[in-house]
């Protein structure tokens, strides 16, 4: 099948190489669009030299890199693209921060995370590269991170 | 070194330096944990002792520690009867605990639950026990123990028996023990081996422990047995329980070939895996064990409590 297109952007944020098939995810993590009204275009499994990819525009809205990097937990290789009159300004790889916070749900039941308390879940981070997390609560390190995204 | 308002949430949170001081300090408190002689060290401090799940030992054994320092102990040990009965989450409970009293010590069935604890109280939390997580002051005994029978912990042969897989006590003490540079043996039904984690954070501490079925071979050259109980409530099937339950029993026979220094600890209750024989023996030492629950715990208390000992 020939990849979407997708029309380039004047302004606002570009997410590519996300991992494909995640790129649903990415949003979910990101909260796009539920509170924003900013245009938004997504491709899956768009071809490229590397393989297949996903590809996420946000229009109008430039997204803090500290907002992005938590995306790195399902697309590590992703990069981060600010686009202003149609030129990229700006552009960075994703990097996980040290703790992750109200993204993951603990894969194990009876945490005390799951089980009902005021708090967010809460991950540590234990390797940005291959992304590896622990519940900051029980210490449980679940097996398929992509799985316990809320 | 200064443990004033420090949580104590799992044995991991402990250098081998601070274990050891933890160790000298409660040495220092047998006498007063047998009422031989009197402190007031905690005198006008109440102590929180939250028990969402039974216990003997570990729940007795802090209350005495509080009353051999004088200080006095408020709390529960039937949630059914406080308001979390009527819903109220843990974290509301431990913020009424904390306006109460100085100290909280709590037993939870979540994992987790004693980190959540400390990040809603001021006082020091110290955890006995959240689920299959962590029980460190079991382990600080079980440590203590080893200290005080045989004057020092370091290359000993301990070797660690039961139930590897569920037993929460043998985790924290592979773990400790591997600090210390312990030749660790691991004997289970195949079916409850140590799980891979643990032997992996073992070898990353530099220890090279092996894995058995045999308790006879790993027996010959043990300074220390670590007991456990095969405990039937973990087991999803009763059928893999009916296998396993009575693979070991330590008999006076199977101690006929075994150092005699060799010391026998529990972490109680047991059932079946140790003889009531082998209690007469010198090996035994796991009602000295449980009695140790009580000046570790005083060490532990004074300590969160900023005296210095």
């Amino acid at each position: 099948m020939k990849p979407m297109k997708i029309p380039r952007i004047k302004n606002g944020t570009v997410i590519d190489h996300i991992t494909a098939g995640n790129a649903v995810k990415v949003l979910r993590i990101l909260d796009i669009p539920q509170k924003q009204s900013f245009t938004v275009s997504v491709a899956i499994n768009v071809k490229s030299k590397l393989g297949k990819k996903d590809i996420v525009k946000v229009e109008n809205r430039e997204i803090a890199h500290t907002e992005v990097d938590k995306i790195a937990l399902i697309a590590p290789k992703a990069t981060i693209n600010i686009i202003r009159d149609y030129k990229v300004a700006e552009k960075h790889k994703v990097e996980l921060p040290d703790t992750l916070v109200g993204i993951a749900k603990c894969s194990n039941p009876t945490c005390i995370s799951n089980g009902g308390e005021p708090v967010e879940s809460r991950f540590i981070v234990l390797d940005k590269e291959k992304p590896r997390i622990q519940c900051y609560y029980c210490d449980r390190e679940p097996d398929d991170i992509a799985s316990r995204i809320i | 070194m200064d443990f004033t308002g420090k949580d104590i949430i799992s044995i991991k949170d402990f250098s081998k330096t601070e274990i050891d001081h933890i160790l000298k300090c409660a040495e220092k408190m047998i006498p007063f944990a047998k009422g031989e002689k009197t402190l007031t060290l905690l005198e006008g401090k109440i102590l929180s002792s939250l028990f969402f799940e039974p216990s003997t030992r570990t729940r007795l054994s802090f209350e005495s520690a509080m009353n051999r320092l004088s200080g006095r102990v408020i709390g529960f040990a039937d949630p059914t009867a406080t308001s979390q009965k009527k819903g109220e989450t843990l974290a509301d409970t431990i913020r009424m605990a904390d306006a109460y009293s100085d100290i909280i010590v709590m037993r939870h069935p979540s994992e987790g639950a004693a980190r959540l604890a400390a990040d809603f109280a001021d006082s020091p939390i110290l955890n006995a026990g959240d689920g299959a997580g962590h029980h460190p002051t079991q382990c600080l005994l079980d440590l203590f123990t080893i200290f005080h029978e045989k004057k020092h912990i370091g290359k000993q042969n301990v070797v660690l028996l039961g139930d590897l897989k569920y037993g929460r006590t043998v985790h924290s003490l592979a773990y400790a023990l591997s600090l210390y540079g312990s030749d660790l043996t691991f004997v289970s039904p195949k079916s409850l081996k140590m799980p891979r984690e643990v032997i992996n954070e073992c070898k990353n501490l530099g220890a090279t422990p092996t894995s058995t079925t045999k308790i006879e071979k790993a027996l010959k050259n043990a300074d220390v047995l670590y007991v456990t109980r095969i405990q039937k409530e973990r087991f999803p099937d009763l059928e893999e329980y009916n296998r396993v339950v009575g693979t070991y029993q330590i008999t006076m026979d199977l101690l006929k070939a075994v150092k005699k220094d060799l010391i026998i600890m529990h972490p109680l209750p047991r059932v079946t895996e140790i003889d009531p024989a082998v209690d007469q023996t010198n090996h035994a030492v796991y009602f000295k064990q449980a009695f140790n629950g009580v000046p570790i715990r005083m060490a532990l208390l004074s300590l969160v409590s900023g005296v210095k000992l």
